[in-house]
């Protein structure tokens, strides 16, 4: 697999999925600064999380319209494969390459824990290494988590499967409490209709690794790998 | 020179400056300053710049060992970590701006403290932070609070370093002064470190960073004074923070201290332009010629006053290497962020600052930065207080009630609340995250780690400085020990009220003593600190508190403890001495509301002896779960493993011991709980070592008991632990 990372002014999960694709890569993916719009062509293109530009207009929204996103824009169009890792799927979701906004955590202050996800779809290539209802552990690190998007648009993402993962108790049950920042649906994660843009809120590159009390993350990196080859 | 403006009196004391102290200026000057000199004269000989009132203690800590690179003095201290690497750490006060803007006063203070830490060299790697609150039943409190907790994730957050720890309780006597200290640990090449030393004559002197605004002007002489209800005016001193900004100067500087291209490097903290042009030129011993036409500035008319006195955030003064400026241009303009030459270096030994072609400022170097008066304030000793037998403390009427009691206070409740607030897995190296007795952050691409810890006890402080400090010191050297990892050296942050005042300085002095004293002890330098004096409101100090921040080494990840009970049928086992010490104690506060007698002593010598072997037998691997005992004693840890672990645990209370309640909430020091399979074998190896060790109990169900006193679930009690502060806050 040859994967890219976006970087952006104000990344700072850019390292740690780049050591999380490495480790499953056995290479480390090519790192792409945000004025680039000429790189290499690789399998998957990764926007990871961070405050790019602060997120000082709303998060993601200055991102979105850099030279590298552009260019993801024309290649995911293409078939290309695009991972956004929380503000990477915020800014997915503010380039338009996913419906919906990220808005304000419900209870109105940054969220860093650990949540469990229940599984919806196990589809290649990001999610083919997890079982359908199978209850993951992976963290959460935002203030801007709060999926909403219109009923009709909600509606499609529901019936046509694109809802990737759901907040969830431990057994799987999408319950209220369990629902860390006030999501629609309980959604933590959504691809678009093609299949091959994913973007998700919670942060698999953080539990990836055995030393970090959880590898429930690493099945994300493998299954691309084994997707991509 | 400038158009002279009459310096009056007035003008003198608004600055800060006694008269005796304008009398040495108009000696060093032999003329009367302008309005620009009179400006930096009283913020390089203000207490937060020239610890003119500390200077004389802080001498008497221990700062050398083997493994120190290099000790205070610096913008951070700086040890060897083994395999060519240091980190680099430091903890800063920001109390002052915290109260009056809680968000931005503490944003400002992680921001300020990450740049003492990377303007060295280093990576930061972790954050951690010790704040204090008011009374909970203050008014205010709640929304100090609110702010200096979002102030602080909304800071560290965005730029990317983990706030892994840290520690929050509650005293009335902070009501009117919280404390905010911040602390950086970074890690760098340790044959590559850069200091604040500017030399070589001709060599230019670069600005790079944010733009100068009109704020924060003055902060370091608010900071070096008394609050009172006008303290809310104060508000324009304070800083804005800019996050982003500041990720990008990191990440430029990363790039920048690659190349060899920096001769010195310093942050523009507090006073700015001024200390940081002063510092860097006094400790390369030249003299520096800046243009202040050239500082890029956020808004125009800016006089060379308000240039060289403000506060603007996420600024940095560099000295590079002849010719090299291209290169470093083009990194920061890479970065998005302002680069300018600004000055050169002279042979002159003074600065000239010139505006407009005019010459605004010209002053010698060395009497400023380092001829700056030094006090011997009188100090007056506290009474001591008598020690409090056992016997003169009630039982409660249930321990487990009184159990209840501990674990639902302000000051021992679970921290989750806040903790969840800062992203603390970022940069995907906290092998052990917040809530236990230390975090750990592994080296990055290594299997090594750094344990991290903050530590104070201010009401022992307040009942007698001396061993309050050591205790502060003992604790953070237990907190490291306790998840295996090797104590190396420590940062302080010393909050005091008013020097001028014979018996807060008398605290300061006995405080310095009792930490020397514990240092030497455990072989534990401090290599970095802070003082913060003033902390008072209409006269009435806070209690003294030296806050202790502390960095360990773990050899091998894979050979640490957590607290956390997780396996039945073991063996807890109690190492150290219990006399059952309830003075100053968390039960006497929360449980019979009295905060008498003088705090546990600390026996320094049971103390090493203690935790040596405790450190031996984890890093052995033979401990499956370890927490060091400390506030609410031994029943309190006793709850946070089982919660930690949600395994529950039976405690037989010994034959022969002290009455109940001191022997279960007795805060006796130098001690651990220990889970074990194996408590045979541990106890033989104590013996021969020499420490005291006892099976005290067997862990296991799912709930907490107390043989003859009683049962409590746990699901009661994590429900009373977890539920304090969200409760208070006002999301439960």
């Amino acid at each position: 697999m040859k994967a890219a990372v976006i970087v952006f002014p104000g990344s700072n999960c850019d390292r740690d999925v780049k050591v999380a694709l490495a480790q499953s890569m056995g290479t480390p993916p090519l790192m792409v600064w945000h004025r680039e719009s000429d790189f290499p062509s690789v399998d998957l293109i990764v926007v990871p999380g961070g405050f790019s530009y602060g997120d000082y207009l709303r998060a993601g929204a200055m991102a979105a319209n850099s030279p590298a996103m552009a260019e993801t824009s024309r290649r995911a169009d293409r078939g290309v494969a695009v991972l956004g890792i929380c503000n990477g799927f915020q800014i997915l979701a503010e380039a338009g390459l996913l419906p919906g906004v990220l808005m304000r955590n419900a209870g109105l202050t940054f969220i860093c824990r650990d949540v469990h996800l229940r599984v919806e779809r196990s589809l290649a290539p990001f999610t083919g290494r997890y079982r359908q209802g199978q209850v993951i552990r992976i963290p959460i690190a935002h203030a801007d988590g709060n999926y909403f998007t219109d009923e009709d648009t909600l509606k499609r993402l529901e019936d046509g499967g694109q809802v990737v993962f759901r907040y969830s108790d431990t057994e799987g049950n999408v319950t209220g409490p369990a629902n860390p920042n006030g999501s629609l649906d309980n959604i933590a994660a959504i691809v678009n209709e093609a299949g091959n843009v994913l973007g998700m809120m919670p942060h698999p590159e953080r539990l990836a690794d055995p030393l970090l009390s959880g590898t429930d993350g690493r099945a994300m990196f493998e299954g691309l790998v084994e997707a991509f080859g | 020179m400038a158009r002279p403006a009459p310096i009056t009196p007035e003008l003198v004391q608004g600055h800060g400056l006694t008269a005796e102290e304008y009398g040495r200026v108009l000696e060093i000057l032999g003329r009367e300053p302008n309005l620009t000199e009179l400006g930096i004269f009283s913020v390089m000989w203000s207490e937060h710049c020239s610890y003119k009132s500390s200077r004389k203690w802080l001498r008497r800590l221990p700062t050398e060992a083997p493994w120190v690179i290099c000790g205070p003095g610096e913008n951070a201290g700086v040890i060897d970590i083994g395999e060519g690497l240091a980190a680099v750490f430091k903890m800063e006060s920001h109390n002052h701006p915290s109260f009056i803007e809680p968000y931005q006063g503490a944003a400002t203070g992680v921001g300020g403290i990450l740049r003492d830490v990377f303007t060295m060299g280093a990576r930061p790697v972790a954050n951690l932070n010790a704040l204090r609150f008011g009374s909970p039943a203050h008014p205010k409190t709640r929304h100090l609070v609110s702010g200096v907790v979002a102030g602080i994730g909304g800071y560290g957050n965005c730029v990317g370093v983990p706030t892994v720890g840290g520690s929050c309780d509650f005293d009335e006597s902070y009501d009117g002064n919280i404390l905010v200290n911040a602390m950086t640990v970074g890690i760098a090449p340790k044959d590559r470190i850069f200091y604040a030393r500017a030399t070589g004559v001709g060599n230019p002197v670069v600005y790079v960073g944010s733009k100068t605004g009109r704020d924060g002007i003055h902060g370091a002489t608010m900071a070096s004074a008394e609050f009172d209800e006008e303290a809310e005016a104060k508000r324009p001193t304070v800083q804005v923070g800019d996050p982003f900004t500041e990720k990008l100067l990191i990440e430029a500087c990363m790039e920048l201290m690659a190349e060899d291209v920096i001769i010195g490097i310093q942050d523009m903290g507090a006073a700015g332009l001024t200390s940081s042009s002063f510092e860097m030129a006094s400790k390369g011993g030249v003299g520096v010629e800046l243009d202040l036409d050239l500082v890029p500035v956020r808004e125009t008319g800016m006089t060379a006053y308000e240039i060289m006195l403000s506060e603007s955030q996420e600024r940095m003064l560099m000295v590079l290497e002849p010719g090299k400026e291209a290169i470093a241009k083009a990194i920061f303009e890479k970065w998005e962020l302002d680069f300018a030459v600004i000055g050169r270096l002279t042979d002159t030994g003074r600065m000239v600052l010139l505006q407009g072609g005019e010459t605004v400022a010209d002053l010698p170097i060395d009497p400023l930065a380092e001829a700056a008066p030094v006090y011997d304030r009188p100090t007056k000793k506290a009474a001591p207080r008598p020690l409090i037998a056992p016997g003169g403390v009630a039982p409660p009427e249930s321990v487990m009630a009184a159990l209840k009691t501990l674990l639902g206070s302000p000051d021992l409740c679970s921290k989750r609340w806040i903790w969840e607030q800062y992203d603390h897995m970022v940069m995907a190296d906290t092998v052990a995250r917040p809530g236990g007795d230390a975090a750990i952050v592994r080296i990055h691409g290594s299997s090594r780690g750094l344990a991290l810890t903050t530590d104070c006890t201010p009401r022992y402080c307040g009942a007698d400085p001396a061993a309050g400090a050591a205790q502060a010191i003992a604790e953070a050297w237990r907190n490291l020990t306790a998840v295996g990892a090797r104590p190396l050296a420590v940062t302080d942050n010393m909050n005091f009220g008013n020097p001028e005042r014979p018996e807060i300085m008398g605290q300061f002095a006995d405080a310095v003593e009792g930490m020397r004293a514990a240092c030497l002890a455990l072989d534990f330098p401090v290599v970095s600190g802070n003082v913060s004096f003033y902390n008072e409101t209409n006269g009435k100090g806070i209690l003294p508190t030296p806050a202790i921040g502390a960095v360990g080494l773990v050899d091998d990840l894979a050979k640490t403890a957590s607290l956390a009970l997780e396996t039945a049928g073991e063996s807890l086992v109690l190492i150290g001495t219990t006399v059952g010490h309830l003075g100053c104690s968390s039960y006497l506060k929360e449980v019979l509301g009295r905060a008498d007698g003088a705090p546990p002593p600390v026996d320094l010598a049971a103390e090493r002896r203690n935790g040596d072997f405790v450190r031996a037998e984890v890093q052995a691997g033979r401990v499956s779960a370890c927490h060091d005992l400390s506030d609410g004693g031994l029943l309190v840890a006793a709850a946070e493993m089982a919660l930690a672990g949600d395994t529950g645990c039976t405690i037989e209370i010994p034959i022969g011991a002290p009455p109940a309640h001191a022997w279960l909430f007795g805060e006796d020091q130098g001690r651990y709980l220990i889970a074990t399979g194996d408590a045979e074998g541990l106890l033989a190896r104590a013996e021969s070592a020499g420490v005291p060790a006892a099976v005290i109990g067997t862990s296991g169900g799912e709930s907490l008991t107390v043989n003859g006193f009683g049962t409590i679930s746990l699901s009661e009690l994590h429900e009373t632990h977890e539920g304090w502060l969200p409760g208070y806050m006002g999301d439960a």
